[in-house]
């Protein structure tokens, strides 16, 4: 009896602790203020933001959307004069952003993994160079190094004329302070049948890859893979070109009075992003592909060795998996940084998301709060997307564990 | 004895020809044979890469030393054709680069703050010297008081506005008051991401998610457009002070995950420790596991730094002349134009950032090979 009295003294006693002290309590009490302070913050801003904007006669809203823009894009992929819709020009702006970002991450990744390749180089040279290369570029602000390459390398180009150009005469490459000119692919009537035999020959290459495994999977038997496809792929549009008749012709740039005509053409802007964005971007994949390597135990590469392998096969086949899965996921905040960083075109006037949405639409319609948060709820869906994107292929890799 | 070895057939008789000395692996030749020349692919990559280095590093040399113009007063010194850059323009405008606008003669006030900053930075930055504690509170507390003081102008000094701060001063001050309004700010956010309450979790994750998802130039864009809408009539803040909320929420952000990294190295022993000693939530987190988390994420935090350093050439978007800005404003001095002046300005200030940078980073790498316990080859 004297042990169960015990036992409900005991009971009594943590029901007697005071309520300050009990920590479900607390943590109720806790999160009830935080709701409270958020809710209080949330309600006071709208209810200012409100007054703020009837005082200053902003309309909200979203309706602007549909009314007339009224300002010209220098770069665009879709139709767009300066009689769209606002609608418009957002597109314009977000897949300029996409496509500077998209081509930029393809040659980061290229630059990255060479440089990063070369700083674990046993030949001193190219080793040293990489070194420098990485710790120039990763100790420089990106803003600045989009400005320099801007206005102090491509905006002091000659102009078309002053470098050395006569008017009328067609060039195949000219770089000058217009951008740089290269000739233009223009298609004819039958056409479409390269750009068809181009894809066939890309599924081509890809169901010979899946046959070519399993044959080897199953009888050891191996199969120049590579080589056909790449075959393929030079030879399959080259026949389609052929026997249509050649349908392809190339337009070239020429100077007319002071301006360049005809011919394809990358602007100034765009070229400068895409250089500081890359070069930028690479600095730090370069360290991101060299850690990943370095963190392949020296076991992995003698274990190959000692199966026999030879070392090109050694790391493609060893230790090249094995540092992806290091590798991936700093990857992927790169990726996204990049895409974010690529907003700093509207330092320089190359007309992305940023420049032309928080920039103009918002001078013109005053309606910051619209325009920011959609500007802000843009990047961070391509944010998300590109997360979870890259989180799919890295499970895609992650090791298997029992 | 009869069968002696001369009699067999495979011993030899005579002495064997002495093997060529083995290739050289000292002295210059072994050197270049071993780093430069090992293989053909080798020697190929290393004669592209001479090839390429010719291609740029002379004329680079070229640029920046033999046909650059040390001296001058004005454009007229740089604007013949092939001048390499034009330092004078760096040296005539080297006040403002600095100061920006500031009133030349309160400068000693701008100059005094920065050696307290070196007072506080020195010590703790070396391992060895101790109140590592006090150190941390100076820098954290007492020094941004002291600085405000002295660069506003508070307590019978001159007032100065912010609008005449520039160049390297407001680089060090947006990045010094990122990184001191982050820390605090970020520990609490990572306390917060880790916390058992759904509520105060939820609420630290989506802050934290959103600041990182989005570029810093749309949240400078939101901070000194959108900001000022949401305070009540009359309440306004000045244009630096709403880049340095930006600056500041945002780093916070990057910061809460990188001490996020640093809580969760922590075995759960050592929490467990800290519970059966009755230590409280609070007395554990700062006695027991944040000494341990913040000293794993020096090299993190220092990082996070040299980022939100680099960052701080953004707020010349929203108007400010922090270095990069008032570099980039002197450019178009109608006195100085002249087609060297960019890449010059741009050149100094790339090294400027440079140097901060690469002595963050090696800092960095040196606090990381101090820390590291791993097991390497």
């Amino acid at each position: 009896m004297a042990h169960q009295e015990g036992v409900t003294a005991d009971a009594g006693d943590s029901e007697r602790v005071s309520l300050m002290n009990d920590p479900k309590v607390r943590g109720l009490v806790f999160q009830v203020l935080l709701i409270i302070a958020v809710i209080y913050l949330v309600y006071s801003g709208v209810t200012n933001a409100i007054d703020n904007l009837a005082r200053a006669g902003i309309a909200s809203g979203f309706g602007f959307f549909g009314e007339r823009a009224g300002f010209d894009i220098g770069q665009s992929f879709i139709p767009y004069t300066n009689d769209s819709t606002y609608l418009r020009a957002f597109f314009v702006g977000l897949l300029n952003t996409m496509v500077v970002a998209v081509i930029g991450i393809f040659f980061a990744t290229l630059i990255g993994f060479i440089v990063g390749l070369a700083r674990l180089s046993k030949n001193y040279l190219v080793q040293k160079f990489a070194t420098v290369y990485v710790e120039t570029l990763r100790n420089i602000p990106l803003l600045l190094q989009l400005l320099f390459w801007y206005k102090a390398v491509l905006a002091i180009l000659p102009s078309p004329r002053a470098g050395g150009l006569e008017p009328g005469v067609e060039v195949v490459f000219n770089l000058n302070n217009r951008g740089l000119y290269m000739p233009r692919i223009v298609p004819e009537g039958g056409a479409q049948f390269i750009a068809y035999a181009l894809i066939l020959a890309i599924v081509a290459w890809i169901l010979i890859g899946r046959w070519a495994k399993k044959r080897q999977m199953a009888t050891g038997q191996q199969f120049p893979v590579f080589l056909t496809g790449l075959g393929l792929f030079i030879f399959l549009p080259l026949i389609a070109y052929l026997v249509t008749g050649m349908p392809l012709s190339l337009e070239y740039a020429s100077l007319q009075g002071f301006n360049m005509v005809g011919g394809w053409v990358i602007q100034p802007e765009f070229m400068a992003l895409l250089l500081g964005l890359s070069l930028y971007t690479a600095s730090f994949i370069a360290e991101i592909v060299r850690a990943g390597i370095l963190a392949v135990s020296h076991g992995q590469s003698e274990a190959a060795f000692a199966l026999g392998l030879r070392p090109n096969l050694t790391s493609r086949l060893v230790v090249v998996p094995q540092a992806m899965r290091v590798i991936i996921p700093p990857l992927t905040s790169q990726f996204l940084n990049l895409t974010k960083n690529s907003s700093l075109a509207v330092a320089i006037g190359y007309p992305d998301l940023v420049s032309i949405f928080g920039g103009t639409v918002l001078n013109q319609t005053g309606q910051a709060v619209e325009v920011i948060s959609i500007t802000m709820l843009v990047y961070l869906t391509l944010s998300l997307l590109t997360s979870a994107f890259m989180n799919w292929f890295n499970s895609s890799v992650a090791l298997v564990e029992r | 004895m009869a069968t002696h070895p001369t009699s067999i057939a495979y011993v030899r008789t005579e002495e064997s020809p002495a093997t060529a000395p083995p290739v050289l692996t000292g002295g210059v030749v072994g050197w270049l044979k071993e780093n430069l020349f090992a293989t053909p692919r080798d020697t190929i990559l290393t004669i592209l890469t001479f090839l390429f280095l010719l291609w740029i590093v002379p004329p680079i040399i070229d640029w920046a030393f033999i046909s650059a113009v040390w001296t001058g007063e004005s454009r007229e010194a740089c604007i013949a054709p092939g001048t390499g850059a034009c330092w004078a323009f760096v040296e005539a405008k080297f006040g403002q680069f600095i100061y920006g606008r500031y009133p030349i003669d309160e400068r000693w006030r701008v100059n005094l703050s920065g050696l307290l900053l070196i007072a506080g930075l020195v010590p703790i930055a070396i391992p060895s010297v101790p109140y590592k504690r006090e150190n941390a509170l100076y820098l954290l507390v007492v020094f941004p008081v002291l600085a405000f003081i002295l660069l506003t102008g508070q307590f019978g000094l001159e007032s100065v506005e912010t609008a005449l701060w520039g160049g390297l001063l407001v680089t060090l001050v947006v990045a010094i008051v990122g990184i001191v309004v982050s820390f605090p700010l970020g520990i609490l956010l990572a306390l917060g991401r880790r916390s058992e309450m759904p509520i105060v979790k939820m609420f630290c994750v989506i802050f934290i998610e959103f600041w990182r998802g989005v570029p810093l130039i749309t949240v400078l864009f939101m901070s000194s457009v959108m900001l000022p809408l949401f305070l009540p009539d009359g309440v306004s803040f000045d244009k630096l002070l709403r880049a340095l909320i930006g600056v500041a929420l945002f780093s916070s952000a990057y910061m809460a995950e990188v001490i996020r990294g640093g809580l969760q190295a922590i075995p759960k022993g050592q929490y467990e420790a800290a519970n059966a000693m009755a230590l409280t939530f609070w007395q554990g987190t700062r006695l027991v596991i944040m000494p341990q988390a913040l000293k794993l994420v020096i090299p993190g935090i220092v990082n996070t730094f040299i980022g939100l350093f680099k960052d701080t050439s953004l707020v010349l978007i929203i108007g400010l002349f922090d270095l990069l800005g008032i570099v980039q404003q002197n450019m178009n001095d109608q006195n100085w134009i002249s087609p060297a002046t960019p890449a010059t300005g741009f050149v100094f200030a790339a090294f400027v950032f440079f140097i901060f940078c690469f002595g963050m980073s090696r800092y960095s790498a040196y606090m990381e090979r101090r820390l590291d316990t791993g097991h390497k080859r």
